[in-house]
């Protein structure tokens, strides 16, 4: 039996607006092993990891690493004690080659920077652990599997024995997420322990050894992986098995409410869209499928009339919207579930009604003697809060002090409560946990069923593949697939079409 | 208690522990700096209240700064960090000044003067907006230039329209009486408009609180890529928040000279704008809390003079007060600490409670 490298004991950690992330939370990591850390979105396993790596000061509990108590204050103190993390989003200097962000900030004394000699570390470094990558490229020229390579890299170079990596897979497809779970496997190998957060439960199957389940804020104990099933393992994680199929009625398409025709968006001379052409019928949800990053966001902004100045022909139920501002295009109902909700959501430091008012307080019936009329905008926020199951106080808290499900769900409110004929849905359910995940989406199902048409943007595979009706992938900004049933795609083949490594002739499906 | 009552309770104490500790430091100065420490600290904390004529200065003081202290608040609710509240007030005085040695018909007098000054108010704080929306040139910086351009203006004016060459100093021809605010009080100042100052607080907190225009107001302000996303057109936002605060500064101005002078004697800028920034913050940005912190500013102020006048400690004492208070206020993460421990106790006991209910 190998000793335990890491004991987390008894981690209570509170946020500023209340909110418990962790509740007397027990982890212990031994030497040599893959420990996944598991949990639905906002069950605190980012935070816990945010207490090792020295980002969160815990309000209880003590860590004892490699047999000692130590209080780790920043990540500085996790680096030198050997407790590296990746992030979900790469703290990476893109600007600068993958050998100068290895060495970055390593101590050199006062020597002059030894570009050949950084290249030689890395060089070495990647074959010892047997990670693919070349020193001298950019890290902005690199795909996301490669930063990633580079960001976990990074984190050996520095002496980590214990290699915490967030959510990894969350950004990766499907081929790039088994080439990590190889090289991961190889750095196990070789003594160290790894700390891998995740909700698939495929990947915790198929590499991990032992795993511990978070829910809440509380630790549901430790377990090994190898005498558990997946179906165990769902229910220890959600309390019931995962079951993502909604109940739809057929969609009965009705007239077009948004046509896109050869749209084409260019920034900083990169076609960030390109030539691009769909439509969305009232009563459909059309999906839209896709890595990050490749034009689904501009997209949501250019229909909701944020972005401007693009090429091609956007039509919000025939009106041409080239001209219009966000506001018009808002009042011919069109409604836009942000996909940042915390900058373009909510305002955070304002109460819940003040959230909910923001896209009506200036018509009619809200606005009595030309001031608002409070009694009525109050009622409605009562209303909207009590139908969507919003956990508050009551509606003059301030948002921020909700958790992210109930914030989304705020936001969802307020958009799906305007009647609209056009929702943009831009990943309406990301960190958000299961419960409200499963209102919001079957709010978009209900609006789709009584007329609206649904724009979906997802990264989530379940999601779209369940939810929509037709569905479409983005690749680099163009559409590369189009499927007229969404239930009959099949989920590997979904991935290569988002990796790009394969194109539909797009003839054969009209979008 | 929730955690919201909490957070409400650290904030006043916030303020009053910074009330406290700046009288603290002033103490502390006046027992090095005085021959007679007690006599000093008896003038400044109840000397405005020895006679009726110094609670008067009290008074008059608050009067200006309602004005300034409402249009910063408007202002700064957007997140516009305009300066040049103190050219709007300096400016305004100037147009009253254009409009009050002319003769008129009583009563529609003093209101077109300070309807004027109002206007030449706005357009001070104005420009700033407009050089921001239009190049993104930061407010801070030129309406601090627009500071001087509405001096040098106004001096300009004084000097060369306005003049009165038999004064024997520099300052304007006499206003009519018709144009002068009376003085309602016996052996003080305290002129009529304080009433108009005590309307603008209310209309002002009407106008943030209660009217589409402000709830605009204060979106912009607490996230700017919220309100665009909605549909709140931002630059307009952006530019009728200053309007209407340079309006309010300049109607302040103008309120000042016609009623606490015959004349318009000011030599330079006047300090109300920048007083007025104070006042905002203090009162959290909020109209409503404008006359608290205005009253408690020149408070300590006359205070601060009285004590100057009467003994050996000079009346500078008073920017440390203010200066460590604004310090306070602001300081976000001050108390920070005991804060939190007292939300994770809150919290702990709440889910303790909940774990007893459920058996």
């Amino acid at each position: 039996m190998e000793p335990n490298i890491l004991e987390m004991n008894h981690i209570t950690k509170i946020y500023p607006n209340g909110f418990v992330a962790n509740d007397n939370v027990t982890l212990t990591a031994k030497k040599g092993e893959i420990h996944a850390l598991i949990g639905e979105n906002g069950a605190g396993k980012t935070t816990l990891m945010k207490v090792l790596f020295g980002i969160e000061k815990p309000d209880k509990g003590e860590i004892i690493f490699n047999g000692e108590k130590v209080e780790i204050k920043n990540p500085a103190d996790a680096i030198a004690l050997g407790i590296g993390m990746v992030h979900q989003h790469f703290m990476l200097a893109s600007s600068l080659s993958v050998a100068e962000n290895i060495v970055l900030g390593l101590d050199n004394g006062f020597k002059r920077f030894d570009l050949k000699k950084a290249i030689e570390k890395t060089k070495s470094m990647a074959k010892k652990y047997g990670i693919e990558i070349d020193p001298e490229e950019k890290v902005q020229n690199l795909s996301v599997g490669n930063k990633q390579r580079v960001e976990i890299l990074k984190a050996l170079t520095r002496g980590a024995k214990v290699l915490i990596l967030d959510e990894p897979t969350a950004v990766l497809t499907p081929q790039e997420s088994e080439d990590l779970f190889v090289q991961l496997k190889q750095i196990k190998e070789q003594g160290h322990t790894i700390i891998f957060i995740s909700h698939k439960l495929k990947e915790i199957t198929s590499f991990c050894d032992r795993l511990t389940v978070l829910k809440m804020g509380r630790s549901l104990g430790e377990m090994d992986v190898g005498c558990m099933s997946e179906r165990e393992i769902s229910h220890l994680m959600v309390g019931r098995e995962v079951l993502l199929n909604y109940e739809k009625p057929i969609s009965i398409p009705k007239e077009k409410v948004l046509e896109i025709k050869n749209l084409t968006y260019i920034r900083n001379g990169k076609k960030v869209i390109n030539d691009v052409s769909f439509s969305v019928h009232g009563g459909e949800i059309l999906g839209i499928a896709g890595v990050e990053g490749n034009g689904q966001r501009e997209l949501a902004e250019l229909v909701s009339g944020l972005l401007k100045n693009y090429e091609g022909t956007i039509l919000v139920s025939g009106n041409d919207i080239s001209r219009d501002t966000v506001r018009m295009i808002r009042e011919t109902g069109v409604s836009h579930i942000p996909e940042d909700r915390m900058t373009y959501g909510v305002v955070k430091n304002a109460s819940i009604m003040e959230n909910i008012i923001a896209d009506r307080y200036y018509k009619k019936p809200f606005i009595k003697n030309a001031l608002l009329d409070i009694p009525k905008l109050r009622s409605l926020a009562n209303n909207l809060v009590a139908e969507y199951t919003v956990k508050c106080d009551d509606i003059d808290q301030e948002i921020r002090m909700l958790s992210g499900g109930n914030m989304q769900k705020v936001v969802v409110a307020r958009e799906l409560s305007s009647s609209p004929k056009l929702i943009i849905a831009n990943q309406p359910t990301r960190g958000v946990d299961v419960g409200a995940s499963e209102i919001i989406r079957n709010s978009l199902i209900n609006m789709r069923t009584n007329g609206a048409g649904v724009l979906l943007v997802s990264a989530d595979l379940n999601e779209v593949l369940d939810v929509s009706d037709r569905l479409i992938v983005m690749y680099g900004g163009e559409i590369v697939a189009s499927f007229p049933s969404a239930k009959a795609v099949d989920e590997h083949e979904l991935g290569e079409f988002m990796l790009g490594i394969k194109k539909q002739d797009m003839k054969e499906g009209q979008a | 208690m929730s955690v919201r009552k909490i957070e409400t309770r650290f904030d006043i104490l916030r303020l009053l522990l910074a009330v406290f500790l700046a009288m603290g430091v002033a103490v502390v100065i006046i027992l090095f700096l005085s021959d007679d420490p007690q006599l000093s600290l008896k003038y400044l904390l109840l000397g405005p209240l020895t006679t009726k004529r110094r609670f008067g200065n009290v008074i008059e003081s608050v009067i200006p700064l309602l004005f300034t202290g409402v249009g910063v608040c408007i202002m700064y609710s957007a997140n516009q960090t305009n300066m040049a509240a103190e050219g709007s007030f300096f400016l305004g005085g100037v147009f009253a000044t254009a409009i009050a040695i002319r003769t008129m018909p009583p009563v529609i007098h003093p209101i077109l003067c300070i309807l004027f000054g109002g206007i030449a108010g706005s357009f001070v704080t104005m420009i700033p907006a407009l050089l921001y929306t239009r190049f993104g040139a930061r407010p801070v910086v030129s309406s601090l230039m627009m500071n001087h351009i509405a001096s040098s203006l106004g001096i300009f004016m004084i000097n060369y329209l306005f003049f009165d060459a038999s004064a024997g100093f520099t300052c304007s021809l006499p206003f009519q009486k018709t144009a002068k605010l009376p003085v309602f009080v016996s052996k003080t100042s305290i002129h009529i408009g304080i009433f108009i100052g005590v309307f603008v607080v209310i209309m002002g907190w009407f106008y943030l609180y209660r009217s589409k225009n402000g709830y605009e107001i204060r979106t912009v302000g607490k996230n700017v890529s919220f309100a665009k996303y909605i549909g709140i057109s931002v630059p307009s936002v952006i530019i009728y928040c200053q309007v209407i605060g340079g309006f309010l500064a300049g109607m302040g101005g103008a309120v000042e000279v016609l009623g606490m002078y015959n004349r318009f004697q000011y030599q330079g800028l006047t300090n109300h704008g920048f007083d007025g920034i104070l006042v905002a913050i203090i009162a959290k940005y909020n109209p409503a809390m404008v006359p608290f912190s205005a009253l408690f500013l020149s408070y300590v102020r006359v205070g601060a003079d009285i004590m100057s006048r009467m003994t050996d400690v000079p009346v500078e004492i008073v920017y440390v007060v203010q200066s460590v208070i604004i310090l306070f206020v602001t300081a976000e993460r001050f108390l920070g600490g005991l804060k939190h421990k007292s939300i994770v106790r809150e919290i702990e006991r709440s889910m303790a409670q909940e774990e007893k209910a459920n058996g």
